[in-house]
């Protein structure tokens, strides 16, 4: 049984060859739209691998305040309240929620894109406006100088800590702490060098500078800072810390005027509505291979009439329904399953290339989910192709011009 | 049971379905075929032959009477028992050879033997043994297209004699050839008919039918 079917695997890739233009065009349909599964799958994966990584940094014991509404469980319409709103969140508030006894740490989060000048050298950055706090809540500690301290940042002073990268470009070798900057029109003075985050996907999380969030409302001219991100004491207090957080806001706030989130709960909605849309856009690429498999199934019909005479000749000398059926069959499975493999080849291909700019990741679930969905393709639009050989008459067959 | 006969029609008739009517092809032929034998069945085209012909080679079955081939009563199995028989039993010679394109002569005569389920080794031996014994010994990698057509009808014929048949059908064999090749041709059926096999010569041709040594001739569907 084995041996025949090797002989029938034998016999298709010899007649496919002789074919070789037709053969690599009708597989074609099929080699792109595995490649597209396979390329968008890694993307949303990439993608989601990504942000998922991002969030889990912040440590599981970590709470965020936003502005407006924020419902975790609704799905992809969730984020339209939050941040689309203007914010009422204040530095005041994030002092008073420090009192909260299950929160351990609470920081004020503002961000505004910056100039920073230093002996005629600029460079565009993001300015992020934090706490005293950061480094212990971020775990990301200065290796040169010090960070901020609370006292600096109640008194608003003009103070920043310069990401590695921005050091880096700025100074070169020379020591920053204690050199003066100039940050869209203020002066600054350098305290320290925070130690590499390095890039994570394409953006390079090194290419930022802190300054007190107090100062950053002041020099950016805002009001409001962004968000709050409160530090709970230890895991099984993050629960009390929310409730904390939302009794002590609601003393200033509304209640429809922010929203506490664990990462947790955050982490599974991004999750979800990455899912969501790596299905999605896999589902469209799958159109393309049933496209790919009509036009198999299409090549097929022409080479049974073609081989018409050839079929009646074989069953003539002792080919049985079943092993012409077999042999066509084999043929577009064949077919599909090269397009697959090829497809698969592409995919990983560019999405490694891809890689370089932009996070994305094969997995291995979707590279056997395509080579299967392929040979799939192959056997469904292989059948009929097959069964019309395998039925033809042998003597009408034997006539056939 | 006569022990030399090999293939016995009893009354038989193939009638086929057009339109409404039954049209009547074949109408009660009895015919028997002994061991050894070099039959030419003769008849003008829309005789009856071709079909008289799909019916010894097994190739279609009868609307009534019987078919014996080697005393088993064959007309009433189904098509892939017939395929299988036809595998073992019969060898079929064609006026257009039906050789199978862009693949070489030695495949070719292979293809009864794939079917057969011998093993590789022992058909690749075979297939070149009957190559040679058909003088295509220089020939054996060559496509169909690159042959000659009395070359190509060799490795017909020794397509048709691979697997040892009881029974070899030639159906005008000689149709497509100028008469010298068609003459060597024809020498070899003799050829192999003196080697003790069973010859049956589906012809038009009286010239070629009296080289046989039995005629049946066939006319409106009726032997005659």
């Amino acid at each position: 049984m084995m041996g025949k079917l090797f002989e029938t695997l034998r016999l298709a890739l010899v007649t496919l060859k002789a074919n070789k233009m037709r053969s690599s065009l009708t597989m074609l349909g099929v080699i792109i739209g595995v490649m597209s599964v396979i390329l968008l799958v890694s993307i949303g994966s990439g993608l989601k691998t990504y942000i998922t990584g991002q969030l889990e940094g912040l440590g599981s014991n970590l709470l965020m305040v936003m502005p407006g509404e924020f419902d975790v469980n609704s799905g992809s319409g969730a984020m339209q309240g939050a941040g689309m709103m203007a914010s009422k969140l204040t530095v005041n508030q994030a002092r008073e929620l420090r009192q909260g006894s299950a929160i351990k740490a609470v920081m004020a989060y503002t961000e505004n894109n910056a100039t920073i000048t230093y002996k005629g050298k600029s460079r565009i950055t993001q300015a992020a406006g934090v706490s005293y706090e950061y480094p212990e809540i971020r775990n990301q500690y200065p290796v040169y100088g010090s960070f901020f301290t609370a006292s600096q940042e109640a008194a608003a002073k003009k103070v920043v800590a310069l990401g590695y990268t921005v050091a880096d470009k700025l100074f070169g070798q020379e020591d920053p702490t204690g050199k003066k900057v100039t940050i869209s029109d203020n002066k600054f003075t350098v305290i320290g060098v925070l130690e590499k985050k390095g890039a994570l996907g394409g953006s390079d999380m090194d290419n930022q500078i802190f300054i007190p969030a107090t100062t950053a409302l002041s020099t950016f001219e805002m009001e409001n800072v962004m968000a709050f991100w409160v530090q709970a004491k230890d895991k099984d207090q993050v629960e009390l810390a929310k409730k904390q957080t939302e009794e002590i806001l609601l003393k200033t706030l509304k209640d429809d005027e922010f929203s506490v989130v664990d990462t947790k709960s955050l982490l599974s909605m991004v999750t979800q509505i990455l899912g969501t849309l790596t299905l999605a856009l896999a589902g469209i690429a799958a159109i393309s291979l049933i496209v790919g498999g009509i036009g198999i199934m299409n090549i097929m019909l022409v080479s049974v009439t073609e081989r018409t005479k050839e079929i009646g000749l074989r069953k003539a000398i002792g080919a049985t329904r079943k092993i012409i059926m077999t042999q066509f069959l084999i043929e577009s499975i064949v077919l599909s399953a090269g397009g697959g493999i090829i497809g698969i080849l592409l995919g990983t291909g560019f999405s490694m290339i891809i890689n370089q700019f932009f996070p994305a990741a094969v997995t291995a679930w979707s590279v056997l989910l395509a080579f299967f969905v392929s040979v799939i393709i192959g056997i469904t639009f292989g059948v009929l192709p097959a069964a019309r050989a395998a039925r033809l008459n042998p003597i009408q067959a034997l006539r056939y011009e | 049971m006569k022990n030399n006969n090999l293939l016995h029609l009893e009354k038989v008739s193939k009638a086929y379905q057009v339109d409404s009517f039954a049209v009547k092809v074949l109408n009660h032929v009895s015919l028997e075929i002994k061991k050894n034998e070099f039959i030419a069945i003769v008849g003008p085209s829309g005789s009856g032959k071709s079909t008289l012909m799909n019916l010894m080679g097994l190739l279609d079955t009868p609307t009534s009477g019987k078919i014996l081939l080697e005393g088993k009563d064959v007309s009433r199995l189904d098509e892939s028992k017939l395929a299988e028989i036809r595998n073992r039993k019969i060898g079929f010679v064609f006026q257009t050879f039906n050789l199978i394109p862009r693949t070489s002569a030695l495949a070719n005569v292979e293809l009864p033997l794939i079917y057969a389920g011998v093993p590789d080794e022992e058909r690749k031996k075979r297939s070149l043994e009957m190559l040679i014994e058909m003088g295509l010994e220089k020939r054996v990698e060559h496509f169909p297209n690159q042959l000659s057509g009395g070359e190509q009808q060799r490795v017909a014929i020794a397509r048709a004699l691979i697997n040892r048949p009881s029974l070899i059908l030639a159906d005008e064999p000689t149709g497509n050839l100028d008469s010298k090749t068609g003459a060597q041709i024809l020498e070899i059926f003799h050829k192999l008919n003196k080697e003790g096999n069973t010859i049956v010569l589906i012809t038009h041709d009286l010239e070629i039918a009296k080289t046989a040594k039995r005629i049946v001739k066939i006319y409106d569907g009726q032997i005659v």
